[in-house]
């Protein structure tokens, strides 16, 4: 028995003077550090920068699906090709649109939802449950529900509007029974705005909220034993203490909608024609149905240098903001 | 006695905006799930009234979803990418997100911006090249792809959020806890964090639904139907041409939705904790 301990010494000594070495060098912030955001880093390095780098280069190059080699340079070919689309001018058109509705109205309906939410009341609970709802279906999913809402035959809002004497022969809707509304063009787009705003306003409200919460106590209630009324204090102090969080929250909402094709792919399809286009289900439509990735690449592309530009500049900022 | 009666009225009014907020958030859903026991007969019926059920409530449409088409495929598909992709984001955000708070000095206190630029870079900025490399890797058309792939989308939004949340753990907690004798690693595992579950779970419920909700990457990478998730399989295998099998579309929604829903709603406080240490991280220097 105690020679085979003593046979094993070395090498067990030797291991667990490896282990210490190892141990002791973790004990280092650096290395520490660097061993465990290592593998992060390497993953998007691998999955986020390469790709990016690689869309880039497909989008100087005349590469197809049948012939994907990126082997010769055709400068900004694809960029000036893109721009004479129809369908693009149309895309780059709505997306601005959609988005600057979409943010228009999350900005609205989240500081009011925050107001409510911010508040105690009887089953909070289960308000929070149902109020997170649409965000947490799928975008696909949520399309089709709203796809059949909007059903151009049996839609329940056009039904509803009939009974209430508003659409229907004789009425200030008009003479037809439905209002078709994914059948027209600025219906349409409204429509993809209205489901986009629908889905993230949970989002943003939790962003926004979590804003307000930070808000300390004392000052609101310093306001209101000054005597300002609700409104007052509102305008005066949550608003503005507000508007470092509301910028994150446009900035989520915005890349969320700009960079979503599923929903317009279900609800219109980019119609009627290519008037309800947008840019990220014309770069798939160009890219991958017909085969082009160097225009397909070269319209995802296309917003990007501004979007970077528009969040620093937001970023920076609600930095400033929030130093104040 | 006014002042009781403007107290009640403002109660009034607070109930009043409740529950408009929610009727707007749930009303598309809850008559989705009306629609799901709806008769055939008296769904394409343009005089019927949509709200009620003059023909009596139908199961077929249920019967048929998981019958008939491949949706217990794609729900069994969506669940096993949504778990590995959580496992993958765990695995390599929250170490990242504690070396960022702790460990990397200078450099990490401004790596909230840094991040928030590389969740920047949208999906559809990266579907095509992601395509390529997955073609290559030989993963493409296999559920395979998107375990890989989605994580792109979760690491960085979950290593932003987690990084608020340790900077929000006091550092005296880890040094406390190496002065016991914890090694570094140890400090991290056993005491700071247990303090993060919070926030661990928000990142959880946000990486399984986001591994859910992506389109595109679900569409392009996967064109076989039985290797397809439900936000890609749902549509195609419920809308064929011009037919569009309503009710069992609402049904697919709200199996989906209802679920996903309550764990958002439970880990609601937790989801605005996230963020309320996120923002202050991304949006000033400490």
């Amino acid at each position: 028995m105690t020679t085979t301990t003593a046979d094993r010494r070395p090498a067990a000594s030797w291991r667990s003077d490896l282990a210490r070495r190892i141990s002791d060098a973790l004990e280092r912030p650096h290395a520490l550090g660097a061993l465990m955001l290592g593998p992060a880093v390497l993953y998007v390095i691998a999955f986020v920068a390469v790709p990016f780098f690689i869309a880039i280069a497909l989008s100087v190059s005349d590469a197809t699906v049948g012939d994907p080699r990126i082997d010769s340079f055709v400068g900004l070919r694809n960029f000036l090709a893109v721009t004479q689309q129809e369908g693009f001018q149309a895309a780059l058109r709505n997306s601005v649109i959609v988005t600057i509705i979409t943010v228009a109205g999350i900005i609205v309906l989240s500081t009011v939802a925050v107001e409510i939410l911010a508040r105690e009341f009887h089953g909070k609970r289960l308000v929070q449950v149902l109020f997170m709802m649409p965000w947490a279906m799928p975008v696909a999913l949520a399309a089709i529900t709203w796809l059949w809402l909007l059903d151009s035959q049996f839609s329940p809002i056009d039904w509803v509007l009939v009974k209430l004497g508003l659409l229907g022969p004789g009425t200030p809707l008009g003479p037809s029974r439905h209002l078709y509304y994914l059948g027209r063009e600025w219906l349409g787009l409204a429509s993809v705005a209205f489901v986009d705003i629908w889905r993230t306003l949970p989002l943003a409200t939790v962003i926004v909220l979590a804003g307000r919460l930070s808000i300390p106590r004392e000052r609101l209630e310093q306001a209101q034993i000054d005597g300002a009324g609700y409104f007052r204090v509102l305008f005066r102090i949550i608003l503005p203490a507000l508007a470092p969080v509301l910028i994150v929250a446009i900035l989520f909402t915005a890349l969320l909608v700009i960079g979503e094709m599923s929903s317009v792919e279900l609800l219109t399809r980019g119609g009627p024609g290519h008037s309800g286009q947008v840019l990220p289900l014309w770069a798939y439509i160009k890219g991958i149905e017909s085969g082009d990735l160097g225009q397909g690449a070269a319209i995802s592309l296309f917003l990007f240098p501004v979007l970077l530009a528009a969040a620093i500049v937001a970023l920076r900022f609600a930095f400033r903001l929030n130093r104040d | 006695m006014s002042r009781v009666d403007s107290r009640q009225l403002r109660l009034m009014g607070l109930y009043t905006a409740v529950v408009l907020l929610v009727l707007f958030a749930i009303l598309p859903i809850a008559y989705a799930t009306l629609t799901i026991f709806k008769k055939d007969s008296e769904l394409f019926n343009p005089a019927a009234n949509p709200f009620f059920f003059e023909q009596g409530p139908t199961l077929n449409h249920l019967a048929f979803l998981f019958g008939k088409t491949q949706f217990p495929v794609f729900l069994w598909n969506s669940a096993v990418i949504g778990v590995l992709v959580v496992a993958i984001t765990l695995l390599l955000s929250v170490p990242a997100a504690y070396a960022l708070a702790r460990l990397t000095g200078r450099w990490g206190e401004s790596s909230g911006m840094a991040i928030f630029l590389v969740y920047l870079i949208p999906p559809t900025l990266l579907f095509i090249p992601l395509f390529r490399i997955v073609v290559w890797l030989g993963v493409a058309n296999t559920i395979w792809s998107l375990v890989l792939v989605l994580p792109t989308i979760t690491v960085p939004f979950c290593t932003w959020l987690l990084l608020g949340f340790f900077r929000s753990i006091p550092r005296e907690l880890d040094e406390a806890a190496m002065l016991d004798g914890h090694s570094r690693f140890g400090a991290f595992r056993r005491v700071v964090l247990p303090q993060a579950r919070p926030g661990i779970g928000a990142c959880v419920v946000f990486a399984f639904s986001l591994s859910l909700s992506n389109f595109i990457y679900s569409v392009t990478f996967v064109t076989e139907s039985a290797a397809r998730n439900i936000s890609a399989g749902v549509p195609t295998e419920l809308i064929r041409g011009d037919v569009y099998f309503w009710p069992s579309l609402m049904a697919a929604t709200a199996i989906v939705a209802i679920p996903l829903g309550i764990a958002y709603g439970l880990l609601f406080d937790y989801l605005v904790r996230g963020f309320q240490s996120a923002e202050t991280t991304a949006i000033s220097e400490k």
